[in-house]
């Protein structure tokens, strides 16, 4: 279960921008090749958000197909595992997109009472 | 985080270290403490940041009154990490220190293997082991009867070490200039695959009793891997497993990684497996810093 620790890791280092502000939504890229469960991040995501800034926010995961290029003849190709290969017969795969594990964006609301001159 | 042993307390992880420490240090105290004492009604504390002062919690409320704007981040989950991992290798360089990282499901022989091993490998330079398991220290304990300087990280709930333990795991093992450093990781073939430690080389084992299919099943394991050994070889003859599939298999997701069967109880194959580790690791050696062991602050 990766993605407790990856849940974690995502709010630590929201928090870290963002400090006292709340935080209304979290935007994800997870890829389809990263190797992680996309509904097992929100279940915890819901359980590490509890009792900090990031609590309650929306959470949006864009998830990108795998592709890669071919390393015999060059051409790109759709996986949609890891163990692809391409319509040249082989199988010396580059994965050029769809392993993403990336936090893209927040968005926080800041509180006017909290501004002071 | 625990003041008397650096444990972290948001995932309960303990480090038990080599018993011999020279200056006396800390690591034989028990741990009578219970890690709830250092939660927070489940408030989450990152390396100490976000750290509320006793009765200082801020409110939580969505203010509906305030200015929504848009941060972009743009980084990747695992940058922190990636970052730690990347202060591990730097102090491995600089100490000529050779560190396999060792993964495999659990029983494909990462710990009889590594007996073996040590003891072999010992007679001609230094050779220390980090042994990540859930509970226990069952394997340390194993290893320590070698003779081999061994630390046990327990990592409570995690299934899987990360580089932020292995730096803690380095500070008590205090491995000699120069050495070889293993680490078996949690037997696990999802979990660590994500997290680079700051190793020099990754290894996975596959046993013949596991299956061919274990490279497809398991494919981030197999495509991180350096070398894959095929354990528990003895067994071939009697067990139903092509070892052509599992070179077929294992090609589909990683064309460059090297396999090699060996047997920790025939002895078959350990002499190439020594010489991998010779040869494999040794570019960390070159690297070493000139004039001297260099800073000998752990990570």
């Amino acid at each position: 279960m990766h993605e407790l620790a990856l849940a974690q890791a995502v709010v630590e280092t929201i928090t870290e921008r963002t400090g006292d502000d709340q935080v209304v939504l979290v935007r994800l890229e997870i890829g389809k090749l990263s190797g992680v469960e996309v509904d097992a991040i929100r279940f915890c995501f819901d359980v590490v958000t509890a009792g900090t800034t990031v609590e309650g926010a929306d959470l949006e995961i864009d998830e990108p197909s795998g592709q890669a290029r071919c390393r015999s003849c060059g051409a790109a190709c759709e996986l949609s595992d890891l163990w692809g290969r391409c319509e040249c017969g082989g199988i010396d795969l580059e994965v050029t997109s769809g392993d993403q594990l990336r936090i893209q964006e927040v968005r926080v609301t800041t509180d006017v009472r909290d501004v002071r001159v | 985080m625990c003041a008397t042993c650096g444990c972290d307390d948001t995932e309960g992880v303990r480090i038990e270290g080599f018993d011999d420490h020279a200056d006396g240090d800390e690591h034989d105290h028990d741990h009578e403490h219970t890690h709830d004492d250092h939660h927070h009604n489940g408030h989450y504390h990152g390396d100490g940041h976000h750290v509320h002062a006793a009765g200082q919690g801020h409110a939580h409320g969505h203010a509906s009154d305030g200015a929504v704007e848009t941060i972009t981040l743009d980084q990747d989950v695992l940058a922190k990490n990636d970052r730690l991992a990347a202060q591990n290798r730097q102090w491995l360089a600089d100490h000529g220190i050779r560190a396999v990282n060792l993964m495999s499901s659990p029983g494909a022989g990462k710990t009889t293997l590594l007996e073996r091993t040590v003891r072999e490998l010992a007679v001609a330079e230094p050779v220390a082991v980090i042994e990540g398991d859930q509970e226990t220290p069952m394997d340390a304990l194993r290893l320590r009867a070698t003779g081999c300087r061994t630390v046990q990280v327990n990592t409570g709930a995690g299934c899987h070490l990360d580089a932020d333990m292995l730096a803690k795991a380095l500070r008590s093992l205090d491995p000699e200039d120069g050495s070889v450093v293993f680490i078996e990781n949690v037997g696990n073939l999802v979990c660590p695959a994500l997290f680079d430690l700051g190793e020099g080389r990754r290894v996975v084992l596959a046993s013949t009793t596991e299956g061919e299919d274990k490279p497809l099943k398991y494919p981030h394991m197999f495509r991180a891997a350096d070398l894959v050994l095929l354990t528990k070889a003895d067994l071939l003859p009697y067990v139903p497993f092509e070892q052509g599939r599992f070179t077929e298999h294992l090609r589909r997701v990683n064309p460059d990684a090297e396999l090699l069967p060996v047997s920790a109880v025939s002895g078959a194959g350990l002499g190439e497996w020594h010489d991998w580790l010779r040869a494999a690791v040794s570019a960390a050696t070159t690297r070493r810093r000139q004039g001297g062991h260099g800073d000998r602050r752990t990570p």
